[in-house]
């Protein structure tokens, strides 16, 4: 890695949501800029990166100067660390205790907008719409971790 | 359905632990997809606006062309064809009205013709013969059309400025917002809401026309509506309703296509009506409704009191005194915004291009740049071309003579022109902006980013509790910003590209609580998901961005080379990014684009040349020097634009000598090299029949890009 070409990197993530090129963000586009720069936090996490490079005065944005350090810290001590693919699959399968191979909307909604993390209304219905086959009303959850798993190179 | 218990839960309900981890990395795997995804609709829509903006910057170069000719008339003279008589069509004839009127009415309609047909005054079988008329894809005839716009012309000079309206405890008003000539978001909001009535109040904020294929039957409807119900219906001028934009915006070629004999008397007439148009509405003195926005100097009563048909266009500067010779400057920060003109002086408008054309209007009174014309905000990354520093000095003016009225330079004018002027740009061009302030964002002080605190104090300074505007696509239909006092609407769904967002309209009842319905045109019945939407409008966002690359590809491919001075095919990502930067001027985040533009080596640097791999000319272009044809390309609106004005009578057909004057005049302009010869050549290659003239649809047909990709696939299916 090369410090120069880390920070140019989360330069540009950040210039994306930049709309009016004065080096700041929204804060709410916090999470969407660290997670598309390849790193995994939880909810708590995001937090308290937020909670670092805040404002004294919160006031809704974010400044690149304090984002830059924090951020290219968290890049180049692999922090927020992604979690590796096939662990996905197994966190599936675990859900899918009878090895159907697929799962059932409702009940993987009641986990994922119950427990841990837990998701908005909005944020489940978007998975299903992605995840569900229509014709079964089942989630095959191979091929979806196969679709959120494609890459690209950042 | 799925068996009834949670396989996972253990006792009394709770699941393992094991579930819960493998919950919350389901979760955390979820949101970055999501995230990654938003991110490329983020920067698929940053593409969209970029060039958008970068092409109403090109629109200035064709607004300060026809002033060049204007000032350069005296070489044209007795020198080939009198391009600027072509241009300086005659005024429209100051006839009274009644003799106007009956000319209309003389016009003939063919017995062969089966489109609708209006009596006046319209009735409410005029607007469902109308409507049922354009579902069916007829075409109003011209007779009808003018009959309409002179009727509306009439109606509207009685209209004040700002309009008063008052709800009423009975029915709620509906509010739309940009339509930009999308007939299907305007029929599908009258099927869901109801046609305009006195029960059904509508007021529509601005931008009917341009970009979208049916601009003039939305103009048709709307003020049909209006002559029918005028205390229920109102429409907002908005920055779209302005002959300028209309010439680079796709509705004047509209018009000028579905109306070969009456097109230019319809547009005259248009530009009138246009004027006349009200700028701002306000609900029970609460509400104030206007097309763009606010600026700190905004003033109602001021407003309401200027003279608002002489504003035919914002990127005319008014005529100011030819004894005031004071240059203003402005503070200005580089604000990368959806599509905003700057409104540029000619020349400056020159300067701003990479070429460093010099600047050609002779009359202008350069003096000393503005120390403060690199803003201080883009000290890193100078994206933004390098403004202008000094605001036009007073002589210097823009006329479009072609559709002008009023031709000559005329006497002049003390400076509050220039103030009413100000008063009505900023109103119809002004963006909203998260941060405290006002920024001006144009050459001229035109329109500008106004923060919450200049919200605040125009609301509070004349009572208000609440400021609808539109101008601004946003991916919801509507946005609201300024702790509220702000709402932004707009209705023109799938506005950049199928899928890229949605239309919406407010209801406004007495308590004047908004509520907000969306909605979406769809070609397909089946519904995308997420990844779907984003993959078409970033697919249809990367061919025009891989267009810009490809008509900038010899000066793109200098700038590579210079940096691969081993000849190697290869430099850095920075130098690649550099590069871009420097030639595009678009302003976008191009490390992150990377990806998606060019190829990688295996040492980590970027194969440049494959930046132009997927798009190629459409057609070989006969004798043309790459540069030639890369300046076509670019060009290639503006050509048309200006072609359609020289040929008069609509036969699609030019002469050469005709055709090279233009583009001689032209590229001089741009500062452009090009042998003369090579256009003869070209042209004489172009005209099949020798008779010395040219279709200039076929040779623009030949500036055509082609996508690669698209070709593959069109021969495989």
């Amino acid at each position: 890695w090369q410090n120069d070409s880390v920070q140019k990197k989360i330069r540009s993530a950040f210039d994306v949501f930049d709309h009016e090129q004065n080096q700041t963000v929204d804060v709410r586009e916090i999470g969407t800029i660290i997670r598309s720069l390849g790193r995994f936090p939880t909810e708590a996490e995001l937090h308290d990166v937020i909670a670092e490079i805040e404002e004294e005065e919160p006031a809704g944005f974010i400044r690149f100067e304090k984002f830059l350090p924090t951020m290219s810290r968290i890049l180049m001590e692999n922090k927020l660390r992604p979690v590796p693919e096939d662990l996905l699959l197994q966190a599936f399968e675990v859900l899918d205790q009878q090895k159907k191979g697929h799962l059932d909307p409702e009940e993987l909604s009641r986990y994922l907008t119950q427990e841990g993390d837990p998701f908005s209304q909005e944020e489940m219905e978007e998975m299903l719409s992605a995840a569900l086959d229509p014709e079964k009303n089942l989630i095959f959850y191979r091929d979806f971790v196969s679709m959120m798993t494609a890459d690209e190179p950042w | 359905m799925g068996c009834g218990t949670s396989v996972a839960i253990e006792n009394q309900g709770r699941p393992s632990e094991v579930a819960m981890k493998a919950a919350i990395l389901i979760q955390r795997w979820y949101r970055r997809y999501v995230a990654r995804l938003e991110m490329r609709r983020r920067y698929t829509w940053n593409i969209f606006q970029s060039i958008e903006y970068a092409g109403e910057q090109d629109q200035l170069q064709l607004s300060s062309f026809f002033s060049f000719m204007l000032d350069n008339f005296t070489q044209l003279n007795g020198n080939g064809p009198d391009l600027i008589s072509h241009l300086l069509d005659s005024a429209v004839d100051p006839v009274v009205d009644e003799v106007r009127q009956s000319k209309y009415e003389q016009i003939v309609v063919p017995e062969s013709y089966s489109g609708p047909r209006l009596s006046f005054p319209l009735s409410v079988t005029d607007t469902n013969v109308l409507l049922s008329a354009f579902k069916e894809q007829q075409t109003l005839h011209a007779k009808y059309v003018l009959q309409l716009l002179h009727e509306t012309q009439k109606f509207l000079k009685q209209m004040p400025n700002v309009i008063y309206l008052s709800s009423s405890y009975a029915k709620e008003i509906t509010i739309c917002g940009d339509l930009h000539g999308r007939l299907d978001d305007l029929l599908l909001i009258f099927y869901k809401n109801g046609l305009p009535s006195a029960e059904n109040p509508y007021i529509f904020n601005g931008d009917f026309v341009d970009r979208g294929k049916k601009s003039i039957e939305i103009i048709i409807i709307l003020f049909a509506f209006l002559l029918l119900y005028p205390d229920h219906m109102h429409l907002n001028r908005g920055n779209h309703e302005d002959h300028i934009m209309n010439l680079r915006y796709g509705f004047t070629k509209e018009v000028m296509q579905k109306y070969k004999t009456h097109g230019r008397e319809i547009l005259q007439l248009l530009q009138d009506v246009f004027s006349l148009l009200p700028i701002a509405t306000i609900i029970d003195n609460k509400v104030l409704i206007v097309h763009g926005g606010i600026s700190d100097k905004t003033d109602l009563e001021f407003l309401a009191s200027v003279e608002r048909q002489k504003v035919k266009s914002a990127l005319r500067l008014p005529k100011c005194s030819l004894d005031h010779s004071e240059v203003r400057t402005s503070s200005r920060s580089s604000s990368r915004k959806s599509g905003r003109v700057r409104l540029n002086s000619p020349c400056s408008a020159g300067r701003m291009s990479h070429k460093k054309k010099k600047c050609r209007l002779t009359k202008q009174n350069s003096s000393s740049s503005s120390s403060s014309s690199s803003s201080t905000s883009s000290v890193a990354t100078p994206r933004r071309p390098p403004p202008s520093p000094r605001l036009p000095s007073p002589t210097e003016m823009l006329q479009v003579p072609f559709l002008d009225s009023i031709v000559s330079l005329a006497l002049p004018e003390p400076p509050r022109e220039e103030l009413e002027w100000r008063q009505i740009v900023d109103v119809l061009w002004s963006d909203p902006k998260i941060q405290n302030g006002c920024s001006p964002n144009s050459f001229r002080g035109g329109g500008c980013y106004f923060g919450p605190d200049v919200t605040q104090n125009l609301l509070k300074k004349h009572g208000l509790c609440l400021l609808i505007r539109s101008h601004e696509c946003k991916q919801e239909g509507y946005e609201l910003c300024h702790n509220g006092q702000v709402i932004t609407i707009f209705s023109a769904s799938n506005y950049y590209e199928e899928g890229s967002n949605r239309g919406a309209y407010i209801k406004l009842g007495p308590e004047l609580i908004p509520r907000f319905f969306q909605y979406q045109v769809s070609r397909s019945t089946r519904k995308l998901t997420l990844q779907q939407r984003v993959s078409v409008a970033e697919s249809s966002a990367l061919k025009a961005l891989q267009e810009k690359l490809f008509t900038h590809r010899s000066e793109l491919m200098a700038f590579f080379q210079q940096y691969d001075i081993n000849n190697t095919g290869r430099i850095s990502i920075n130098e690649w990014a550099q590069v871009l930067d420097t030639v595009l001027r678009l302003d976008l985040p191009w490390r992150t684009l990377r990806p998606r533009l060019v190829r990688l080596a295996s040492d980590g640097n970027v194969e440049y040349e494959s930046c132009f791999e997927n798009i190629s000319a459409g057609q070989p272009l006969p004798q043309v020097t790459p540069n030639f044809a890369e300046t076509l390309y670019r060009y290639r609106t503006d050509l048309e634009i200006i072609f359609n004005i020289i040929d008069k009578d609509h036969s699609g057909q030019i002469s050469i000598e005709e055709f090279r004057q233009t583009w001689k005049l032209f590229s001089a302009h741009l500062g452009v090299d090009v042998d003369d010869q090579a256009i003869v050549d070209m042209a004489r290659n172009i005209d099949f029949n020798k008779d010395g003239s040219i279709d200039f649809n076929e040779f623009l047909e030949a500036f055509r890009v082609v996508h690669k990709l698209d070709m593959k696939e069109q021969q495989q299916g």
